[in-house]
């Protein structure tokens, strides 16, 4: 139990998957922009980085590992991901209609999120079972809800201020990351 | 022969992929932490290009259109498994330091964004030239922020101290996360600074997001290189 609330409390807030680990950057500059969109970006990052990280890790264990196929890692799970939110994508458009209605602009977009295939070699890298594959992806997630959460919020503050204009747009977006990351440095100490 | 260069000069300067067209900023940040693994990323993004480049092009005809995408990716992901064992056998140093991001060259979009709009429209040879002049201009950018921040960040250069301690306290801040928002930032306002001053707002389609073509090749891929209306990205990032 302390170790799996150990590697959550890591991936989630020390090693922050954008502000420390660069993944998932394009969703984190390119949907923040209001508070309500971005925290549906998150949701529906959260619901698939978990399912991904339990699906991957089961396939890695069941079926690449037994028939010594480890050196495909990177072909299967790009392709399980790219599948997986495919399917996730009419499962609910078919059966929650209302969760389709709130993540579903976002879901697409996932596919090639870098932080989704990021985590599944992550998982396969620190040799983490299945449990602590999907608690490390759950916070994974919440890790870039909250960074991306954040960031919309001061987005909206900074809109009404007087930017230069050559630091309109994605530079100022930039400046306030780098400010981020200095601010996440300092759970650096919690484990 | 004439296409061969143009497409090469194409891909260092007049389309450069981090400084122009501002793809692939993923990887672009996490591995300029020095000039070495600047130059390591560059080159084997640089291998994967020019050979899933070709493969497309060779094989364009063949690929149905309905299925292109996962077609390219595979094709991508293949040739990535190799770089990656290759450089685990031969440079395990650098192949440390890269770590994670080399598999992850496979969603880096200048590749899916090169295969989506000239490899697999164009015969073989050119597409090669693409793969490269492209490639080039990535391995140039990353290696020139790379040398910018180690420099500042440690005072050292590809590992080689020049600055030593007694004239120049380093800033470490540069070496670490916050430093590469800070420098790519700092990138942006001036090629916006430059672009305003040029009345040229051609390719800047996906500056607002960065590389918004990693989580949607529609906004990179087309974007940036057909040069879509501004509209169409606007409403699928919304």
């Amino acid at each position: 139990m302390k170790e799996l609330l150990i590697i959550a409390i890591g991936s989630a807030m020390v090693n922050n998957v954008v502000l420390s680990q660069f993944l998932g950057l394009c969703p984190f500059l390119g949907v923040s922009k209001r508070v309500e969109t971005a925290a549906g970006m998150g949701g529906a990052v959260v619901f698939v980085i978990t399912l991904a990280s339990l699906c991957t890790s089961l396939i890695y264990k069941f079926i690449l590992v037994p028939l010594n196929f480890s050196y495909l890692q990177t072909i299967v799970f790009i392709l399980v991901i790219a599948c997986l939110v495919q399917f996730v994508e009419m499962f609910l458009k078919k059966s929650m209609p209302p969760l389709y209605n709130a993540l579903g602009v976002y879901l697409p977009l996932i596919t090639t999120n870098c932080a989704v295939l990021g985590v599944a070699l992550t998982n396969v890298q620190k040799e983490y079972g299945i449990l602590s594959s999907v608690v490390n992806g759950f916070a994974t997630a919440v890790g870039f809800t909250i960074a991306i959460v954040i960031m919309a919020g001061i987005r909206e503050k900074t809109e009404y201020n007087d930017v230069p204009t050559a630091f309109q747009g994605s530079a100022i977006t930039l400046l306030t990351a780098g400010l981020m990351a200095i601010a996440f440095f300092g759970f650096s100490g919690l484990i | 022969m004439g296409t061969c260069m143009e497409r090469l000069y194409n891909g260092i300067i007049k389309e450069n992929p981090t400084f122009v067209l501002v793809l692939g900023m993923c990887p672009t940040l996490a591995v300029t932490t020095s000039a070495i693994n600047g130059l390591g990323m560059g080159l084997s993004t640089t291998v994967v290009l020019i050979m899933s480049n070709m493969m497309i092009s060779l094989l364009r005809k063949v690929i149905p259109d309905g299925v292109r995408m996962p077609a390219f990716i595979v094709i991508v992901a293949s040739f990535v498994t190799i770089v990656q064992f290759l450089m685990e056998g031969f440079v395990p140093s650098l192949y440390d330091s890269l770590g994670l991001y080399i598999p992850l060259i496979v969603v880096n979009c200048i590749i899916l964004g090169r295969a989506e709009s000239y490899a697999s429209k164009n015969p073989v040879l050119p597409s090669i030239f693409d793969g490269i002049g492209m490639g080039l201009g990535f391995t140039l950018s990353l290696t020139l922020i790379g040398c910018f921040r180690e420099l500042v960040g440690s005072g050292a250069l590809f590992g080689f101290t020049v600055l030593p301690e007694t004239i120049y306290t380093p800033i470490t801040i540069f070496v670490l996360a916050p430093g590469a928002f800070f420098v790519l930032s700092f990138l942006t306002a001036a090629r916006n600074k430059i672009m305003t001053k040029k009345k040229a707002p051609a390719a800047s389609g996906c500056n607002e997001g960065g590389c918004a073509s990693c989580g949607n090749s529609s906004c990179g891929g087309h974007g940036a290189f057909y040069k879509v209306e501004p509209e169409d990205q606007k409403t699928e990032k919304e």
